[in-house]
């Protein structure tokens, strides 16, 4: 298997593994921080703004690990620097 | 498929050029400007105040009291640059429910340069409010060893904003390409949806950490408390 071929496997398994483990941990994340601010919000239904403020902020923070995840995925898929080099020598040598 | 609206190209120079990125971000700031330009041109302040003028009344203090809310007493202060960033991020998202447009936050370039914006006024701010050493003493604060530490945090909680934004909106856009190559009918209208709320909810979180930035280091004695 020359070293293309192994390069395109590669980044084409890696790119899927890589947001399917990486889309799991944020997504057990938020659900057990949704769960919470709505046992606290029934108990004081009157902190409610401070409460979805809170919840909205840390879910932005928990996403972005998600979303790091992704763009190392579509790095991998549409900008690979292997790749690219790759594909240079192949089309110049 | 292009992947984002860098690669538009309108004109080209040497190191610099226009691109769609470029020519949607000056025409929402045209559009912004000319809005806020026609609406406040007769300021009423009686019981009968124009719509127009009571719908910014509503946005610009509805901004005020969320700066005020997370720490910053005196929110007249940082309102113009936070309500900026919102407002400019909320307009490029929002636009989006119109065919063909490409929102300009989708490319790289703009979040980071919206986040270099930020990590600018952080020192700014902290500077204005603390004065020089007690700011710079403030990253040897716990002890002197956390000092590479500190550094680093700041410069990675700036990048955290640019590709939280980034992601978030180019996935909108990558994913309602590739939807409209699989199932055309319906679903992708669902999925535009998804993303202009997405995209609102990601104006929002900008522009509240940029204010728990802000507010970290112009309250002081508290700051441990208010940090991130």
């Amino acid at each position: 298997m020359d070293s293309m071929t192994l390069i395109a496997m590669t980044s084409i398994i890696t790119a899927g593994l890589t947001i399917a483990i990486g889309g799991l941990g944020p997504a057990l994340g938020e659900g057990k921080s949704v769960a919470n601010a709505l046992t606290a919000l029934a108990q004081q239904p009157d902190a409610s703004s401070t409460i979805t403020r809170t919840l909205f902020v840390g879910l932005a923070m928990i996403e972005s690990v998600a979303i790091y995840c992704f763009v190392v995925s579509m790095i991998l898929l549409f900008a690979n620097p292997f790749w690219n080099y790759v594909i240079a020598q192949g089309a110049g040598g | 498929m292009h992947l984002s609206a860098d690669e538009v190209i309108f004109w080209e120079s040497a190191f610099v050029n226009l691109n769609l990125t470029i020519v949607t971000t000056w025409g929402i700031m045209l559009l912004m400007t000319i809005g806020a330009w026609l609406v406040t041109r007769r300021l009423g302040s009686g019981l009968h105040i124009s719509r127009w003028q009571n719908v910014l009344e509503v946005v610009v203090l509805g901004i005020k009291s969320q700066i005020e809310e997370v720490g910053l007493k005196q929110s007249r202060r940082y309102l113009p640059f936070i309500g900026s960033l919102f407002l400019f991020i909320l307009m490029s998202n929002l636009l989006g429910v119109f065919p063909w447009y490409e929102p300009p936050t989708e490319s790289l370039s703009t979040t980071i340069a919206l986040a270099l914006c930020v990590f600018v006024a952080v020192p700014f701010y902290g500077i204005r409010k603390q004065g020089i050493w007690a700011y710079l003493s403030s990253y040897i604060k716990p002890t002197v060893i956390m000092l590479p530490f500190n550094i680093i945090s700041e410069i990675s909680r700036t990048l955290a904003l640019a590709i939280r934004l980034f992601g978030n909106i180019m996935s909108g856009a990558m994913i309602l390409a590739i939807l409209l190559m699989v199932t055309p009918f319906i679903f992708p209208i669902l999925i535009n949806v998804l993303h202009l709320i997405t995209g609102v909810v990601q104006a929002y979180i900008f522009s509240i950490l940029a204010t728990v930035y802000i507010a970290a280091v112009t309250t002081g004695k508290d700051t441990t408390e208010k940090a991130d």
